[in-house]
């Protein structure tokens, strides 16, 4: 279902009718396609500079000509040699799968409790909460470094997963899906006696499969490369995710550009292959947040 | 997993709170409980380094803020750094525009325009960092070649490494002096932030929101003997509305909230504070020097100015928005 919503979004601009006619309208296109190009390799240029740099040796990274004259791919060797990296890599995924996981299934409850049952008060409730959305995240940073401080969390896992677990966001967009199903579903499952637990977990959690897989990318991207709540949580090293990893490796080991954007390469080829495979849920997932805003 | 016992219809509040639970028990823990516990800390002087006794100052703290010439200055630095924010979403809505047409390769541009936003964090900071390099890096590689190619004798900018900026402001104190007019540290910021920003989330908001407009409007506006400018102004536009008034509003709430990694990760703060913001701020003081009291303080003076922005965006952009 989803699926189709997401064709008709772009699939209409495929098929609306051409604006211009003939030469003209040749022309348009080569000037639309011109600006494209030329704004896609202002978006790739720095990119590009990334990867060359990162099989260069250190001295060549500092000139200009835009190729290494000998590829050293060792270099990527070289960053696991300096540092945890794959420990960093571990971290990142363990944590923001944890997260992910727990996320979906606390949004998806809420949202069930938001979009299929009827109870007094919902709509003022869901309205309440989604307002929360604005309050900004350092006011309840501190209050929750020392709430952890108390719970002899700081520097644990638990710590770095437990507070990212719930989400007004989540329940949000969730709710919007579930809002899609028709109703006369859960109806008969009533009347086939099942339990709400069971037309949650059998009937509507199914049924809100793109919507969960949105939410889970979502969730997956932001937490691999969550930052301050790690920041400020983690002392030892053996507890750094990818992105602290990255900013002490930056500033402590010294002038060495190659390796450092080797280990960036690293950090961001997962996030591009898990949007590239997953961009139409994202794509849809974005759009369906802001239309009920 | 247990099985929740049915009910008759018509009783589902009872099953809608337990559903509820375990995303209001979080919430309360780790969001309401927070805020309120920081509220009532802003009125003490609590330091976790314990070298001064705790006590309870009343409104000390937000009476000190007044008098706080830094806290001024990061609200300017964060005030400045959101000066990119238009440029960025009128640009997110021309790539929109030109993704709109019928073209082959579509989905490729997307992708491509999208990479900065994904990717966005530490080692795309970290990547620019380097690209900024007065010395070493491309960005000034780039100046130099093409200045000395003209024979032009442009002195490239020294990027994250100096206090000179776009309007001309002073350091340390609320002045502006043609002294200190150029590029400096901030625009660096502003112009990754476009970079980063432009491509992403509200180009795809825009492009979803003109394949809405109905073409029957548009062709009506044709028939009408309207231009293509006199038909974006009179029908793109408005019916763009909705869409230009959340992304606004969620740019203003995110932009002042916004600073931290950057100054973290490229510049600490500097040269001189200049790229420190109000969170930025927060951090250094609450996790640098311990006062938490005075940290929380800033914080919610901070949450008290996103709320009046919205309010007022709410107030202004919500007539131009016609549901």
């Amino acid at each position: 279902m989803v699926e189709e919503a997401q064709g008709t979004v772009f699939g209409r601009a495929q098929t609306a009718p051409v604006g211009g006619r003939g030469r003209r309208s040749l022309v348009k296109g080569v000037l639309s396609h011109l600006a494209l190009t030329l704004m896609a390799l202002t978006s790739l240029a720095p990119f590009v500079w990334m990867v060359l740099a990162s099989f260069k040796p250190l001295e060549e990274v500092e000139q200009i000509n835009p190729l290494p004259t000998v590829w050293h791919p060792e270099n990527y060797a070289r960053v696991f040699e300096q540092i945890p990296f794959a420990r960093y890599y571990f971290n990142s995924v363990f944590i923001a799968a944890w997260v992910t996981f727990l996320q979906c299934l606390t949004s998806a409850m809420a949202a069930y409790a938001f979009a299929r049952l009827r109870w007094k008060g919902r709509d003022t409730i869901f309205r309440l909460y989604l307002a929360t959305l604005m309050i900004p995240g350092v006011v309840t940073m501190i209050p929750n470094y020392t709430l952890m401080v108390w719970l002899h969390l700081l520097d644990s896992y638990i710590g770095l997963i437990v507070p990212a677990a719930f989400s007004a966001f989540g329940t949000f967009l969730l709710r919007q899906f579930m809002l899609t199903i028709p109703p006369s579903l859960d109806e008969a499952a009533k009347i086939d006696g099942a339990s709400h637990w069971q037309i949650f977990w059998d009937i509507i959690m199914p049924l809100s499969r793109a919507g969960l897989i949105t939410l889970a990318i979502f969730t997956f991207m932001g937490n691999y490369g969550s930052f301050f709540w790690p920041l400020i949580l983690i002392k030892s090293d053996h507890l750094r995710t990818l992105p602290i990893g990255m900013l002490y490796f930056d500033t402590n080991y010294g002038r060495q550009t190659n390796l450092i954007m080797a280990a960036s390469v690293m950090n961001i080829i997962p996030l591009v292959i898990l949007f590239v495979v997953s961009q139409r849920f994202l794509v849809r997932g974005i759009q369906l947040g802001a239309v009920k805003g | 997993m247990s099985v929740l016992p049915a009910r008759k219809a018509g009783d589902e509040r009872a099953i809608a709170w337990l559903f509820l639970l375990p995303n209001f028990v979080g919430f309360g823990v780790f969001t309401a409980g927070p805020v309120l516990f920081s509220l009532v800390v802003s009125f003490s002087n609590w330091n976790l380094q314990r070298t001064v006794p705790f006590q309870w100052i009343g409104f000390g703290n937000y009476v000190e803020l007044m008098h706080d010439t830094q806290f001024w200055l990061y609200f300017i630095n964060t005030l400045y750094l959101m000066l990119g924010m238009p440029v960025a979403i009128a640009g997110s809505l021309a790539l929109a525009i030109l993704l709109s047409q019928r073209l082959r390769g579509i989905v490729v541009y997307r992708t491509l325009f999208y990479l900065p936003s994904i990717t966005s964090g530490v080692a795309l900071m970290i990547l620019w960092k380097a690209l900024y390099n007065p010395d070493f890096g491309p960005i000034n590689a780039m100046i130099n070649a093409v200045s000395e190619a003209l024979g032009l004798k442009v002195k490239a900018p020294e990027w994250l490494l100096s206090t000179a900026n776009l309007l001309g402001l002073e350091v340390e104190q609320v002045r502006v002096s043609m002294k200190q007019f150029g590029l400096g540290a901030r625009d660096a910021l502003i112009i990754m932030g476009i970079w980063i920003a432009i491509g992403g989330n509200n180009m795809l908001l825009y492009l979803a929101a003109l394949t809405n407009v109905p073409q029957e409007l548009i062709e009506a506006a044709q028939l009408d003997g309207a231009g293509k400018w006199a038909v974006f102004r009179n029908v793109t536009w408005p019916q763009l509305a909705p869409t230009t008034f959340f992304i606004v509003v969620m740019s203003f709430i995110g932009g002042l909230q916004g600073g931290f990694e950057q100054a973290r990760v490229m510049t600490g703060g500097g040269p001189a504070g200049t790229t420190t913001t109000l969170t930025y701020y927060i951090y250094t003081k609450a996790f640098e020097e311990f006062q938490i009291g005075y940290a929380s303080a800033i914080s919610w003076i901070l949450f008290a100015i996103i709320f009046v922005v919205t309010l007022i965006n709410w107030k202004f952009g919500a007539k131009e928005v016609s549901y």
